[in-house]
């Protein structure tokens, strides 16, 4: 038995047989070639098929681990064709007379190299994008296989490194969890296993002989142990039992009420950022949805989207909680999200800038483009809507004017529309303090604990060297909550908490007993929430 | 020749995916585009040369276009960094 310290990239526990993965170093032979034609042709045919490819791992590491992980895959696929990448090869395959693949190989190994010798770290990385892109041509060319597959029985990977191309090819349900002696917590092939939940170490020296033993990865303490006696193995098994026990248990939680010991119901909802994210919230037997970010529609886009596309995707989601609440947080954009066909000007303090509902109410065409969609979707399910960045009431009565106005004129021209609940955000510290005159605007409120405590404590999110005293904990944050949740129940306005406060199991109970209505948490959040409802008494 | 200068605002300098892009959008004109700073300069139309430069935040460049229609080339490539770098 021996045991291998590394770092963690997620909890959890694997047991199985060690697959030992290379590349194999691909062997590139530089070998004459007589007509040079035929082998830029080759080259050619070579690049669209691993065009084709990286297009295909895109749309597939879309579905899987969304759009800010799979970007990898299209900075490969601009890699690619980059004038100077391409040139290098054609101009060694005509000038030399050599085979594709040492151009390929060659050229590939220059750029690495010209990236690995850069003073940046980031820049460094990107060393490993060229090389992914240069040995998927030089494989193409060669004609080898598809390098995820894993063989027949599950298995723990173990590799030098993970390229994110391959990482996404892999079936997942045959891998248990991966071993890289590579790569950083930050690096994507480590997002990835987060996203996918497979419980993964890096930082551990692999080699070909650890090939078909038997292995346990240790998630908690970041240990891989090879061979693991009988003792030890027996320990373990316990250990993944459990873990699979407590999944099942919140598993035959589906199903069952979100209500308190003594009866109080609560709206126990997911946050999803786009229409893709809908099986999660249904898997996961949420109650409704809480928070659904509409920027991703702006996001993805090179233009403003249309009515007709909002409508499509607003009526998706409406359609498919079949009646249930979806509450759709209007266009939240500025600060750290930035699309540029708004061209909005860089700031200094974008946090505190023109973002969100500030943006929307000055330009008013925007918003009222995404406002008919909202209504005319809400003729197809249970729609809330809700507003972010709020801070006067002036703000709502302008919002709650456009929307009457747009209302009169789907009357007039007889387009057919449904109505909603309006809500807003509370995520500033005024609007906590004017709780009580929002709360006769409104239906409903919803904390946004991220930006509030932001705001609150006067701390950047986004500062590192500030984490020791960025405290969610906070007196201040929980007695603002506790206020918000006051002052909204006088005027029978219901009150949410739908930031990452809203998952946190230690302040569930709190929550409950402060009178909160309503937790919105990311899916895989719901059931363990749903189990603490259902053991809360909230009254003393 | 039409030129301007500014100074790189995005975290990560000039990364892979605006770079991207600016590419891209070079392609769209006739001129001749470069780039220069950090005592080097690139064809504005290339990727990884571009990417080579290792612009970082805070780094002063230089854009020059060249070419039938600089005018509308400066006056995009002077939007495209104000907006995304």
């Amino acid at each position: 038995m021996r045991r291998y310290a590394g770092k963690s990239i997620l909890k959890g526990i694997a047991i199985g047989k060690i697959l030992f993965y290379s590349k194999g170093e691909q062997l590139v032979q530089r070998r004459s070639v007589d007509n040079v034609e035929a082998e830029l042709e080759r080259f050619e045919t070579a690049k669209n098929t691993a065009a084709q490819q990286l297009h295909m791992l895109y749309e597939k590491a879309l579905k899987e681990v969304g759009e800010v992980n799979a970007a990898i895959f299209e900075v490969h696929s601009m890699m690619l064709e980059d004038d100077d990448f391409n040139d290098s090869i054609k101009n060694m395959i005509e000038s030399q007379k050599i085979n594709a693949e040492y151009a390929v190989a060659a050229t590939g190994d220059n750029f690495a190299k010209m990236f690995a010798e850069m003073d940046d770290e980031y820049f460094q990385a990107r060393s490993a994008d060229i090389k992914d892109i240069a040995e998927r041509v030089v494989g193409i060319l060669h004609g080898s296989q598809n390098s995820g597959d894993l063989g027949e029985e599950p298995v723990i990977l173990a590799a030098k490194d993970l390229a994110p191309s391959e990482t996404v090819q892999m079936d997942k349900s045959k891998l248990l969890g991966f071993v890289t002696e590579l790569g950083s917590a930050n690096s994507h092939t480590a997002i990835l296993a987060r996203t996918m939940n497979i419980p993964a170490l890096i930082g551990i020296q692999v080699s070909e002989e650890l090939n078909g033993k038997m292995a346990v990865i240790d998630g908690v303490t970041g240990e891989l142990i090879v061979d693991p006696d009988a003792e030890v193995l027996k320990e373990y098994e316990a250990k993944k039992q459990e873990e699979l026990r407590q999944r099942e248990l919140l598993q035959e939680l589906k199903g069952k009420e979100d209500v308190t010991l003594d009866g109080k119901h609560i709206k126990l909802f997911a946050n999803i950022g786009s229409v893709g994210d809908m099986a999660k919230v249904l898997a996961n037997d949420a109650g409704g949805i809480g928070l659904f970010r509409s920027e991703f529609l702006y996001l993805e886009k090179n233009d403003y989207p249309s009515e007709e596309e909002q409508f499509q995707a607003y009526k998706t989601a409406a359609e498919t909680m079949a009646g249930k609440k979806v509450i759709i947080r209007t266009l939240d954009i500025g600060a750290d999200k930035q699309v540029d066909y708004f061209n909005l000007d860089k700031e200094d303090n974008p946090a505190m800038g023109y973002r969100a509902i500030r943006i929307c109410l000055d330009r008013q065409e925007i918003f009222k483009t995404q406002l008919r969609a909202l209504l005319r979707a809400s003729a197809y399910g249970n729609l809330g809507v809700m507003y972010p960045m709020i801070i006067s009431v002036d703000e709502v009565r302008q919002i709650k004017k456009i929307v009457e106005e747009l209302k009169k004129e789907f009357d007039d021209s007889g387009i057919p529309y449904g109505d909603f609940e309006q809500g807003i955000m509370i995520e500033t510290p005024a609007a906590v303090m004017i709780s009580d005159l929002l709360a006769k605007e409104v239906d409903f409120f919803s904390i946004g604990t991220n930006d509030l405590t932001q705001y609150t404590l006067a701390i950047d999110r986004q500062n590192a060297k500030l984490d020791n005293i960025y405290d969610s904990h906070h007196e201040a944050i929980l007695r603002m909550i506790r206020t918000t949740v006051e002052n909204g129940h006088k005027e029978n306005c219901w009150v949410g908490i739908c930031g990452e406060l809203g998952a946190d199991t230690t302040l569930t109970e709190t929550f409950l007993k402060m009178g909160v209505d309503e937790l919105s948490v990311s899916p895989s959040c719901v059931l363990p929430i749903r189990k603490i409802i259902r053991s809360t008494r909230i009254a003393d | 020749m039409k030129t301007f200068n500014y100074t790189i605002q995005d975290a990560l300098g000039i990364h892979a995916r605006p770079a991207g892009v600016l590419v891209k959008e070079v392609k769209k004109f006739e001129s001749k585009i470069t780039i220069e700073g950090n005592g080097k300069s690139a064809d504005a139309g290339k990727l990884l040369a571009v990417m080579g430069m290792g612009i970082k935040q805070g780094t002063e460049i230089t854009v020059k276009a060249e070419g039938a229609d600089e005018d509308a080339a400066i006056a995009a490539m002077e939007e495209f960094f104000k907006a995304n770098l």
